[in-house]
């Protein structure tokens, strides 16, 4: 069970006046008090942690926000602050002397320049509003979280968040050319604008991934590619996981990029299929979901070196789909995967490893092997393109010897990611659930540089502090 | 998703049901994404994983409801969208079901709350009643805008006024009890629910889909007996209305299907084919010959527009050049799946179908929730005629009267979907077309 460092009990005893002193900036129906209307505040994608916060504050401007900002900072009152809440770290777990600060309200798009390729979003537009409002434009926002329906631009930021398309369009910090933001101080600052490597220290990339340690984000100005010609996906069904992992690096170390390439194993792939109706190979043991796009003649061109590479490997099957509707099931299965996995399983946890797609069969077998070891399932779905590993733990939460026993499966299995020379964390952040494997990753040096920068905006550790360093480190 | 019930609690075959479902959901929000209520009001709360929250909380600790929980569950409009969305299958429609008649039971409302839903549980499934009410409602209508007060009562009043029609229509035979012989040789036979509110509001649907269908060789019965289907007593979290109701038509048709035999249970409004394909589960640990019955009848009961697509449709009449943006109705999209029937249809006929933006989302009608809670759904209605106009339609088809009545007096006229079918095989255009069209023939 993971340590939350123990509330101020002078915060906790002043209470009441902290909320008035939130409904004297913000409007009745945005803060929230009463323990059961917290309650479902208490957690995130990452539900085996929760913690009710002293309150919940619902700005719906970038002045509210500084407002309310400027008021905790002066008070001496912690904050976590929340999107969507899809973490699958714990990144928006609260604690019990913090507010929460929820930027769902801040969910406008400010604008769109189609000639200049840039969009200006508020930090509480889900990632996919971003393709929806330019999709008929013939553009898109690349970086695509499977969560993209519900994840917040400004939760991706944080966490420098990727997806299944990430391996040709890079990942969030690959697409963003500035923000706003509110300091812990209260005060409004712009870094970046709308064009290209700004002057200055790289300030978009400091904030990129700071896991709501640094500053709020309330708008994010990112850049929108105009959509490909068109874009193609084949389904690769093999014998095994570790077969499956070895067409991967073949495919990857033969120099060809497709848009994307997935990993699902026979968990998943059931699962998976029951969701979505995608016609999935159910005889298949793993399956690979491959995507290219480009001009018919290029994606005929690519589809024919993947296939005669995947064909070296024994498929079961390689089928590539025929219709636009085919291809959004396909999608819609792999991006629901693991809310699918609430079918065969009432819990599990969410890893998120990276290694090198030359270690993966390895990796993949010492999972195997793990797994019936610890007599917990798991399901493997993930990135495999850029060997960013998800092996979804299956557990039950009403037993409490489950629990741990999934907490130390996942510590092995992150442990395994670093010592093949990958790291911890791919796309989900460190948030509470990796923070005390840091010290596996980084020397104690290491740690206080990065502490050191954290101290830099926010000298009184208070913004979301629970997080990303190990509790001792952080209290340092 | 961790849940936290005595063992004791767990015997009760209700709370071991929504275990079940909790159990089921893993938290990762994608639910809220596309629930109407979070997209406006943009608070956990308000979302259906919010909700989910709040109603293990409620249901774990075992006390009566209290008034924050009651707030959150009574914005949901039950559209089920989450439904669709939801990966891992929450039923979020028995769950919350479930917390509903919780709430009934152990939460008093004030007094005047009270007394609309208990009137509006009394009126609105009986047509007779509903018509003298809607004929008072019309002399009272003119005057609404002098009810005093802002609150929330006073605003319900002023939205149940706003929602009476201004003219009603007179009582049509083809929906009393009677049987409606196919034309030509008989290739089925039907019962048909005619509802209860709609054939008050617009008996023009039933007329429809009985010249429809007699003319396809369906002979389409409307038993003695049957009613109202419980939906809008059941969404009240009023467990027995909604059983009698449905008790009664469960007699009136497995005696049809016992009988001379029914190939399908036709309804032709959505919200209601919803509930009576949920009668199976309703009746889960009821005697039988319910159980069995209610089994049985959930299996038989189509949506109309699923019942042409197996019978088959085809125009007569040449291609009218119309455009007809589609509205889905939550109770087909979301509580039915079914998507693609009705626009197959609808360009079988001959017409331009366009379907709006955010096509998933709830136009705020959702049974009585316009009545309940008007400022959500006016805000609802406005989005979704927006939405609507985008597309430049001449008119909308929907499956469902309460969303036709929820997005009548905007720039469009509204039909349902069954009146364009059957005018372009033969029958008469639908009377509120009759502007558009002699317009267009001007
Ligand atoms: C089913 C599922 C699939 C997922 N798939 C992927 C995937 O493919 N790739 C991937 O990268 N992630 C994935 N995730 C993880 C998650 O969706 C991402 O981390 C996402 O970016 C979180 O966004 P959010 O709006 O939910 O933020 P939250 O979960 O609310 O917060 C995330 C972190 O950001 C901080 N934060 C949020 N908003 C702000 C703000 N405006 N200013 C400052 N700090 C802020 C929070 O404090 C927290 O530390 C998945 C999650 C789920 C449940």
């Amino acid at each position: 069970m993971i340590a939350l460092p123990e509330p101020k009990a002078e915060v906790l005893a002043r209470r009441d006046d902290i909320v008035a002193g939130l409904r004297a900036l913000l409007p009745a129906d945005a803060v929230i008090a009463e323990p059961e209307r917290l309650r479902p505040y208490e957690t995130d994608g990452l539900t085996a942690y929760r913690q009710i916060p002293l309150a919940v504050a619902l700005p719906s401007t970038t002045d509210e926000v500084a407002a309310v900002m400027a008021f905790c900072h002066r008070e001496g009152v912690r904050v976590v602050p929340r999107g969507a809440g899809t973490s699958l770290s714990g990144g928006a777990l609260p604690l019990a002397d913090a507010i929460v600060i929820g930027l769902m309200r801040l969910n406008r798009i400010l604008s769109v320049d189609y000639a200049d390729r840039v969009a200006v979003v508020q930090a509480g537009v889900t990632n996919i509003g971003i393709t929806q409002r330019v999709q008929e434009e013939g553009f898109f926002y690349a970086p695509d979280p499977s969560s993209q329906l519900a994840c917040m631009i400004g939760g991706n930021v944080n966490m420098n968040s990727g997806g299944a398309h990430c391996l040709k369009y890079g990942v969030t910090a690959n697409n963003l050319l500035g923000l706003r933001i509110v300091t812990v101080e209260g005060e409004i600052v712009e870094i970046g604008g709308a064009h290209l490597d700004a002057a200055g220290y790289d300030w978009l990339g400091l904030l990129t991934g700071s896991e709501g340690q640094l500053a709020i984000v309330t708008e994010v100005t990112v850049r929108i590619l105009r959509s490909p010609e068109g874009a193609r996906a084949m389904l690769a069904g093999f014998r095994a996981n570790e077969v499956a992992g070895a067409c991967v690096d073949a495919i990857i170390s033969s120099g060809i990029i497709p848009v994307a390439l997935e990993f699902m194993d026979r968990p998943a792939i059931h699962a998976c299929e029951a969701f979505a109706h995608a016609g999935y190979p159910l005889d298949a043991e793993a399956l690979l979901i491959i995507e290219v796009e480009g001009s018919v003649e290029e994606q005929d061109r690519l589809l024919g070196q993947i296939r005669t590479i995947c064909e070296r490997f024994d498929p079961v099957s390689l089928r590539v789909a025929q219709t636009a509707e085919e291809s959004a099931a396909i999608w819609k299965g792999r991006k629901g995967a693991f809310g699918a996995v609430g079918r065969i399983s009432p819990d599990y946890l969410c890893m998120d490893g990276t290694i090198p797609t030359s270690r993966l069969p390895e990796v993949l077998g010492r999972i195997g092997a793990m797994s019936r070891e610890y007599g917990l399932q798991v399901a493997n779905i993930f990135h495999a393109g850029d060997g960013n590993l998800h092996p979804l733990i299956m557990f039950d939460a009403n037993d409490p010897a489950s629990m741990h026993k999934a907490e130390c499966f996942g510590a092995d299995i992150l442990k395994l990611c670093v010592e093949v020379g990958g790291c911890l964390t791919g796309e989900h952040g460190v948030g509470v659930e990796k923070r005390d494997l840091m010290d596996v990753q980084f020397t104690p040096t290491e740690l206080d540089q990065q502490r050191r920068i954290k101290s830099a905006f926010d000298p009184g550790w208070l913004l979301n502090p629970h997080k990303v360093f190990p509790l001792a480190a952080a209290a340092a | 998703m961790q849940t936290n019930f005595s063992p004791d609690q767990l015997r009760d075959p209700e709370l071991a049901e929504s275990n079940t479902i909790l159990r089921t959901c893993v938290h990762c929000g994608f639910c809220t994404a596309t629930c109407p209520t979070f997209v406006l009001l943009g608070d956990e709360l308000d979302s259906p994983r919010g909700r989910i929250y709040l109603i293990k909380d409620m249901l774990e600790s075992g006390g009566p409801a209290t008034e924050p929980v009651v707030r959150h569950v009574d914005r949901c409009l039950s559209c089920l969208s989450c439904m669709t969305t939801c990966p891992s299958g929450v039923h979020y429609m028995h769950l919350v079901d479930h917390a509903r008649t919780h709430i009934e039971n152990t939460y008093r409302r004030p007094l005047p709350e009270r007394v609309l839903r208990s009137v509006l549980a009394l009126v609105l499934p009986r047509p007779w009643l509903m018509r003298l009410a809607l004929l008072g409602a019309g002399v009272a209508r003119p005057f609404r805008s002098l009810l005093p007060g802002k609150g929330m009562m006073a605003q319900r009043l002023r939205a149940l006024l706003a929602l009476a029609p201004r003219r009603l229509p007179p009582p049509s035979a083809a929906q009393s009890p009677q049987v409606h012989r196919a034309e030509g040789k008989r290739r089925g036979r039907v019962a048909l629910l005619t509802g209860c509110a709609q054939q008050v509001l617009a008996p023009e649907i039933n007329e429809a889909t009985i010249r429809l269908l007699t003319r396809l060789g369906i002979e389409v019965v409307i038993p003695r007996g049957m009613g109202c289907c419980g939906a809008l007593t059941h969404h009240m979290g009023k467990h027995e209305p909604a059983m009698a109701a449905a008790r009664a038509n469960l007699a009136a048709w497995s005696a049809e299907a016992e009988g001379e035999g029914l190939d399908a249970v036709i309804i032709n409004t959505s919200g209601c084919g919803t509930t009576v394909k949920d009668y199976g589960f309703m009746f889960r640990a009821e005697p039988e010959p319910w159980r069995g019955r209610a089994e049985r009848i959930s299996a038989l009961a189509m949506d109309v527009s699923e019942y042409l697509s197996r019978i088959g449709y085809a125009p007569t009449r040449p291609a009218p050049a119309l455009t007809v943006a589609y509205h889905a109705a939550c109770s087909l999209q979301h509580g039915q799946k079914i998507t693609v029937e009705p626009k197959a249809l609808l360009r079988r006929a001959g017409f331009t179908v366009v379907e709006p933006a955010e096509g998933h989302l709830c136009c705020g009608s959702a049974g009585t929730y316009n009545m309940m809670q008007p400022a959500i759904a006016t805000r609802l209605r406005e989005r979704k005629l927006a939405n609507l106009a985008a597309r430049r339609p001449d008119l909308v088809a929907a499956g469902n009267i309460g969303c036709i009545t929820q997005l009548s007096g905007g720039d469009f006229p509204l039909v349902h979907t069954i009146e364009l079918l059957d005018w372009m095989a033969g029958g008469p255009a639908p009377a509120s077309l009759g502007p558009l069209l002699a317009a267009r023939a001007a």
